[in-house]
């Protein structure tokens, strides 16, 4: 039911937000077509934590404000290497092992990882997920385990 | 105020633009494909972001705003899941990364 009502909340909020038209013809065809696409995902059965991660939505905020740091971070390091004249890479390829049980917290890894440019999950499977970074460094953090911790505390 | 916003502004889109620049040379520059996936990551995050940041500080109050979230929520989310599958797919087509002489062992 929480799952039910907080779909047709973001579709109608996306609704809103894309029409501009407040006029009560186009109202109402946005509402029959909420309640319409609401049915189909109920008949589609992906009405569910999955598709809809309420319970994580508290706890997100806080990590997303690390990860964008993280991110900024990484960034410059990359820019700063394609400007350098002989840029310094040491590219790796490393299987790490992951912590999450669910397949959200496995996705929301490795997502983390390919948001921060310099690694990139090229596989992910239950038990690891296989990193390519620029530089060693980059797996070496990676390794530390602090945004894998951070994404197990999510769950 | 409103001049200190559209100044603010500027600096972020021409930041953006400055790391889209990069992004384009490291794709030229780095030296195969999975180094340049992650020159490629500079434009599609930060870039992105900061370009989206800076066309909201004067987009103002209203609809606009809104939709420019969106297409930020939307770029963050798609983005990292694109280069995901472009990894995934040279990796299981047995495109090998410079540098790289364990790739058997890893390779199950």
């Amino acid at each position: 039911m929480r799952h039910t009502i907080s779909i047709t909340l973001v579709l109608s909020i996306l609704w809103i937000v894309n029409s501009g038209y407040y006029t009560p013809l186009l109202l109402s065809f946005g509402l029959i077509s909420v309640l319409f696409v609401v049915w189909i995902a109920h008949r589609m059965d992906v009405v569910d934590h999955e598709t809809l991660p309420i319970h994580l939505s508290g706890k997100l905020l806080a990590y997303y404000f690390w990860l964008m740091k993280k991110i900024i971070i990484s960034n410059i390091d990359v820019a700063r290497r394609v400007w350098q004249i002989n840029p310094d890479l040491s590219p790796k390829l490393k299987k790490l092992a992951i912590t999450q049980k669910t397949d959200m917290g496995r996705v929301i890894y490795a997502n983390s990882i390919n948001l921060t440019p310099g690694t990139l999950s090229v596989d992910l499977k239950n038990d690891y997920v296989l990193v390519h970074s620029l530089t060693s460094d980059g797996i070496k953090e990676l390794e530390q385990g602090e945004m894998d911790r951070l994404v197990t505390e999510l769950e | 105020m409103e001049l200190i916003v559209s100044i603010i502004s500027g600096v972020c889109l021409l930041a953006g633009s400055f790391l889209v620049l990069s992004g384009v040379i490291g794709v030229i520059r780095f030296p195969d494909f999975y180094t340049r996936i992650h020159a490629a990551g500079v434009t599609e995050t930060l870039a992105a972001s900061l370009i989206l940041i800076g066309l909201m500080l004067i987009a103002g109050w209203g609809i606009v705003l809104l939709k420019l979230i969106l297409i930020l929520l939307l770029v963050l989310f798609t983005s990292p899941t694109a280069s995901h599958a472009l990894g995934k797919a040279a990796w299981k087509s047995g495109l090998k990364p410079t540098n790289l002489k364990q790739r058997n062992e890893d390779r199950n």
